[in-house]
């Protein structure tokens, strides 16, 4: 298939500046991720995998290189309108799944609307729809401090859902989780992905790699091996 | 989305009620003090002025200071007076302090007001039993007497006064009648004090002199005309002397009531400015403390695809909120404080809209103005450093 890649990373270079120095944590890297695929990026600490991630989640502008993002090049946006690119097209999953403690599944679930303009009904007929699919509905009274790790996490990933996003970016899923847990959090990422959803994690784990149908490993900024698409 | 930022500022004051309560504090007394003030200063002037309409929008008060030879004004002046344009009626004063004798009981220090029968058809002048003044009194210089509900009290405790006989400067009087209790400044005075008519007590209480006229003219003749005409009698009579007396009208009064209490609320409003400012530094020290205890969340909120207006907005309608909070117990309080206020002095109380709109409006102001720093600190923080933030 000769689509434009939903990612396209094009000699994207980060640089930070420590103490007046510059030190770059991303050199040169090119990456292409069709609509549709799972993968995983996959490094040590320090392999300035987070770096990526912030850059493809639209955290972070690159220094230098382009980042296109379903047909949006993500260079010179203001915070404005890099939140509303967030909005709309990045789902975040993080490890320490960040839900805030004072609210309900189902609020947590609705907050990346909140931002949006989605009307009050549609809010709910979605927030409902990812529980669901998510398997937590029967908790969405329950408060992060009631509910077990697993349980957090698929809250977090129906929250990371509900905006029907371009992309789940998912930052070590499994790194606050039991294996027995964690495995079950990877099959749900398989399940989303069967879905057509298309699903990036970041790990430094290769028992959850192999969820994944590509690998991209990440060295010292820079990718060293692609374990290339589903489609090769 | 407005809805929602309010349940959760809501639901962030509700979840730190001890620091929020103590927080508002300052915006609480400012806003109390504020509102008592007005609503008291309003019950006073409402009260002076009705007081003042009571008595008479037109009247003017001549005042006699005198001259060696002519220190007061006598029974051929008044009818002179009496005879102007306009003029409905003279009511001459006069005022002495003597000791009086009832039975077995003295009493030193009684003020005798010398009226003339017209008081009696001025506001605030019932009886509560017996008779007025009669103008057969005044022209028969019949020595009776009327007592104030007090002093009545005082001298005839539990029996009617009407009809026994009492001393005044060791003249013999006959009481006619008594007074009401009577309210306000004015009249007040009264209530321990006796009335005979005034020619009388020119005559027998010495230095009891006719040194204050009420002079009253038809409602809606020009004040200063009357002002002009009574003025220039008054200087014939003196000899063309204009220093030995001052006319006074009620609108003067009234203008120099306004004056003091404008100042007394000017003071009083500095004082409620600084506690709102004091206060006001204290929503923002809890603000700052806030954004910094939840840079988490505004990092999560931030990622999920809050735009830095939206963060904004979040504390700001946090600080405003937490303010009405103030706001809402400062009137609470400063009405509860006006009420009892105006129990204890006898004002009038009325809750009107604008010390509830001028809360609100104080309370919205001082959470957007001290809620601005620690909002936008919120709005620039950095999302990828405030989700590492724990």
């Amino acid at each position: 298939m000769s689509t434009t890649p939903l990612i396209s990373l094009v000699e994207v270079s980060k640089s930070y500046f420590v103490g007046g120095e510059e030190q770059e944590v991303l050199h040169r890297v090119n990456l292409q991720v069709q609509k549709g695929e799972i993968a995983a990026i996959l490094g040590p600490s320090g392999s300035g995998k987070t770096t990526l991630m912030n850059i493809l989640g639209c955290l972070d502008v690159p220094t230098r290189g382009e980042y296109h993002l379903d047909g949006v090049l993500v260079a010179n946006l203001g915070e404005a309108e890099l939140a509303r690119v967030r909005n709309r097209k990045v789902g975040f999953v993080f490890q320490n799944f960040q839900l805030l403690p004072r609210l309900n599944a189902y609020a947590n679930v609705e907050l990346p609307l909140l931002y949006s303009s989605c009307p009050p009904r549609e809010r709910r007929d979605r927030v409902f729809g990812v529980l669901e699919a998510v398997g937590i509905s029967h908790k969405a009274e329950s408060r992060p401090n009631q509910l077990s790790g697993g349980q957090q996490q698929r809250v977090a990933i129906a929250r990371a859902m509900v905006t029907e996003p371009a992309v789940i970016l998912a930052d070590e899923p499994t790194g606050a989780l039991d294996q027995k847990t964690g495995q079950q959090v990877m099959e749900l990422f398989r399940e989303i992905n069967a879905a057509g959803r298309t699903v990036l994690m970041i790990t430094h784990d290769h028992n959850v790699a192999k969820y994944a149908r590509r690998i991209i490993h990440i060295l010292d900024g820079q990718v060293s091996a692609d374990g290339g698409t589903p489609h090769a | 989305m407005l809805k929602q930022i309010m349940v959760m500022a809501l639901d962030s004051i509700i979840s730190n009620k001890v620091r929020s309560g103590l927080t508002v504090l300052g915006i609480v007394i400012g806003v109390a003090s504020i509102i008592a003030l007005m609503l008291l200063g309003a019950g006073a002037t409402a009260q002076i002025q009705g007081e003042l309409a009571g008595l008479g929008g037109n009247r003017l008060t001549v005042s006699v200071t005198g001259t060696p030879v002519k220190p007061a004004l006598t029974e051929e002046n008044l009818r002179l007076l009496e005879g102007l344009s306009q003029v409905t009626a003279v009511l001459p004063s006069t005022s002495a302090r003597v000791r009086v004798v009832a039975g077995d009981v003295q009493k030193a220090n009684v003020r005798v007001f010398g009226r003339s029968s017209d008081f009696f058809t001025t506001p605030g002048t019932e009886l509560a039993g017996g008779r007025a003044l009669h103008p057969l009194d005044i022209g028969m210089r019949q020595h009776v007497a009327i007592l104030g509900a007090d002093l009545a009290e005082e001298l005839y405790p539990r029996r009617s006064p009407i009809g026994e006989r009492l001393y005044l400067r060791g003249r013999e009087f006959m009481v006619v009648g008594v007074m009401a209790a009577s309210e306000g400044f004015t009249m007040s005075n009264i209530n321990a004090g006796v009335i005979v008519p005034y020619n009388v007590a020119e005559r027998v209480l010495a230095g009891s002199r006719v040194n204050t006229v009420d002079v009253y003219f038809a409602m809606g003749s020009d004040v200063g005309a009357v002002g002009d005409e009574l003025l220039a009698a008054l200087t014939g009579i003196f000899d063309g002397r204009s220093d030995v007396f001052t006319i006074t009208n009620q609108q003067g009064i009234l203008d120099m009531m306004a004056t003091i209490m404008n100042t007394l609320t000017l003071l009083l409003s500095g004082i409620a400015a600084i506690s709102l400012l004091v206060g006001g530094i204290g929503i923002m020290n809890m603000m700052l403390v806030s954004v910094t205890e939840r840079t988490n969340e505004i990092g999560l909120r931030k990622a999920l695809g809050a735009e830095p207006h939206l963060i904004m907005m979040q504390f700001l309608i946090e600080a405003v909120m937490l303010c009405l909070l103030g706001g809402a117990i400062g009137l609470a309080l400063g009405m509860a404080l006006a009420y009892v206020g105006s129990l204890l002095m006898g004002f009038a109380f009325a809750v009107t809209l604008f010390p509830i709109v001028l809360a609100v409006g104080f309370s919205v102001a001082v959470g957007l103005i001290f809620g601005l720093v620690p909002a936008q600190k919120a709005s620039r923080l950095n999302p990828i450093d405030a989700l590492r933030h724990v």
